[in-house]
């Protein structure tokens, strides 16, 4: 069997609430077009979205000059997110789901990117700032890895 | 996102449609609570609903915090399933009052 490995978004986002739309809309597309079905879509965006927002408020704390990139890439059966900010350095041992049964506004995305993906970590930046937040997500894809770049 | 207002007695019917997100959700926030603060009962009408991440939900468990304290009514009617999706993963699924149309949110409002 041919290994496929496939850069499906390699691409750098401000670090502002009005990238997100955008930000959903590329994923969508670029999802759909390997053969990805629409109920795992849906989930995979609201998982990616939240953790775009937990860079915009958290890692950058509205300092909408910052910027991260976006990465998507099909490995056989899985999807691997990487997002990489260049934001000072988190401390990761915060970046923990809250309990869902104190009812209050705030603090579901990390429950959601965790319940919604397969396998979240933070790598190594190499350096003593930015963060890069990887996700993974196991996926029956329903089109053959076509690994010709468009 | 847009929203539209009907009135009916003591309750406002409001409806939600688009994208609530990092950058809606201040906007959807604001006229709930200023719907609360005005003393009515809410229903939010989220059928039009394409997309909501967990600002547009902390939007939602605000104003209904709000509504309980001053003894107002809050419930969400006929969910669209990127509503449902969310609001499950958020297990408000039992938090919420959910009906399945206005007309029912009105019935069981009483």
């Amino acid at each position: 069997m041919t290994e496929c490995v496939k850069q499906l978004v390699d691409q750098e986002f401000f670090a502002k609430p009005d990238q997100l739309k955008g930000l959903r809309a590329v994923l969508r597309e670029r999802l759909a077009a390997e053969g990805c079905r629409r109920t795992l879509i849906d989930q995979l965006v609201v998982a990616v979205n939240e953790a775009c927002m937990n860079i915009i408020q958290h890692a950058y704390a509205g300092d909408e000059k910052g910027k991260f990139r976006l990465e998507l890439i099909r490995d056989e059966d899985e999807l691997i997110v990487r997002l990489i900010d260049f934001a000072p350095a988190i401390d990761k041992s915060t970046v923990k789901p809250r309990n869902l049964d104190d009812v209050r506004p705030g603090g579901l995305g990390v429950h959601f990117i965790q319940t919604l993906m397969d396998d979240v970590e933070f790598l190594d930046s190499g350096s003593s700032t930015g963060n890069v937040l990887q996700m993974k997500k196991r996926i029956e894809w329903d089109h053959r890895c076509n690994t010709k770049q468009p | 996102m847009q929203y539209k207002t009907t009135i009916n007695g003591d309750y406002t019917i409001i409806a939600l449609t688009g994208e609530i997100d990092l950058q809606t959700s201040p906007e959807a926030r604001e006229q709930l609570l200023d719907l609360l603060k005005d003393r009515r009962h809410v229903l939010v009408d989220l059928s039009g609903v394409e997309y909501i991440d967990s600002s547009g939900i902390a939007s939602l468990v605000e104003a209904l915090q709000f509504a309980k304290s001053n003894g107002l009514f809050f419930g969400l009617v006929d969910l669209s399933e990127a509503a449902q999706q969310v609001i499950r993963l958020a297990r408000l699924d039992k938090v919420f009052a959910l009906y399945d149309t206005v007309e029912d949110g009105l019935a069981a409002t009483g």
